[in-house]
């Protein structure tokens, strides 16, 4: 399986069509703990990244990527838009025009750590990093074990989901909802909810 | 071009940027600011997103960064959260040769602001502006 400019449109649009299906509920999770803007910010910046995908078909892969991060960036209006638009932008200049399963696994990993370093946030602070480190780092494993697309991306979207999972307990050290304090335990983190969306559309589009 | 009063060319001053989530406060802080510094700086705000509603827009700051710049570079000053990541995003877009010396400032929005816009007024240069932006910090207030 190759992820070429076709699979790369897919999967930008597949990611759209989860945040909108799902703005209710990330929207809910950030009224618990940070603004309660993220699920309509991100479902604006994704319709942004698909209409300009739509707009002007790239060329590569990795041109899909940095134009719908530009997208994100330029319309989100949280901080999830710089965050993940970056770090679309950093997957895209990183892509292989091959498009294989290393190709891709690279890219994700410049991803997390174009967010990383945008947002400084570490393991643990309650934020999209502690389900996209562990998502990547499942993504490198199952490629580097079995040469397969598919399975790599349902081993990160599981990875990304426990990564999801494990931010209920942690007190928030990023954001807003840092200013809760040990009220900011006991939810999930909206960031990590949607960083779930990502993977689980990479996992629909590298299905056949 | 305007010039001083012994008749010779004024170097340029430094503009300053200021970003909020909040179109109305970053207004605001840029007219307080002006107030206390006076006409000859350029401050403009960058507050909200491209619709009006609440968080911050690349596109509204990279604009703002054009026109405070006349020749002498940029100090920007962000609120909180998303504006620090969107001015770090666009602080990586502003590669090109033609684009104006930016620094973004941490330091107290509105402390810093004001800090900032009285030492362009006295034509100091972007680095001492800055400076001056970032001491804000230790101005106590009781």
């Amino acid at each position: 399986m190759i992820f070429d400019t076709q699979r790369a449109i897919a999967w930008i649009n597949r990611i759209a069509e989860l945040v909108r299906a799902d703005v209710e509920r990330l929207t809910t999770l950030d009224t618990a703990i940070g603004d309660g803007d993220h699920g309509a910010n991100l479902d604006r910046g994704m319709t942004a990244a698909v209409d300009a995908l739509a707009e002007k078909e790239p060329e590569t892969p990795g041109k899909v990527l940095i134009t719908a991060g530009r997208g994100l960036v330029s319309k989100t209006g949280g901080a999830s838009g710089p965050l993940y638009g970056s770090g679309f932008r950093a997957a895209g200049k990183a892509m292989r025009d091959e498009g294989d399963v290393v190709a891709l696994s690279d890219a994700l990993e410049a991803m997390l750590r174009a967010i990383e370093e945008l947002g400084g946030a570490h393991h643990e602070d309650k934020t999209m990093v502690d389900a996209f480190a562990p998502a990547v780092a499942a993504f490198q494993q199952a490629a580097g074990a079995t040469a397969d697309m598919h399975t790599a991306a349902v081993a990160a979207a599981e990875a990304a989901e426990a990564g999801l999972a494990a931010t209920v307990p942690l007190q928030a050290r990023k954001g807003r909802a840092s200013y809760l304090g040990p009220r900011s335990v006991g939810h999930e983190d909206p960031g990590a909810a949607s960083t779930v969306l990502i993977f689980r559309a990479l996992a629909d589009v590298t299905a056949e | 071009m305007s010039s001083s009063a012994n008749g010779g060319p004024t170097p340029p001053s430094v503009g300053i940027v200021l970003i909020s989530h909040s179109a109305a406060l970053a207004r605001a802080a840029a007219e307080m600011a002006a107030a206390l510094a006076g006409p000859e700086v350029t401050i403009r705000p960058a507050g909200g997103t491209d619709d009006g509603s609440m968080g911050t827009s690349i596109d509204l700051i990279g604009t703002a960064v054009r026109e405070a710049d006349s020749g002498g570079g940029v100090l920007v000053l962000m609120d909180m959260g998303s504006s620090v990541l969107t001015a770090k995003t666009l602080l990586e877009d502003l590669d090109d040769d033609d684009a104006p010396a930016v620094r973004l400032a941490d330091a107290p929005f509105l402390e810093g602001a004001v800090a900032a816009a009285v030492l362009a007024s006295t034509g100091a240069d972007l680095q001492t502006v800055a400076e001056s932006a970032e001491q804000a910090w230790s101005m106590r207030k009781l």
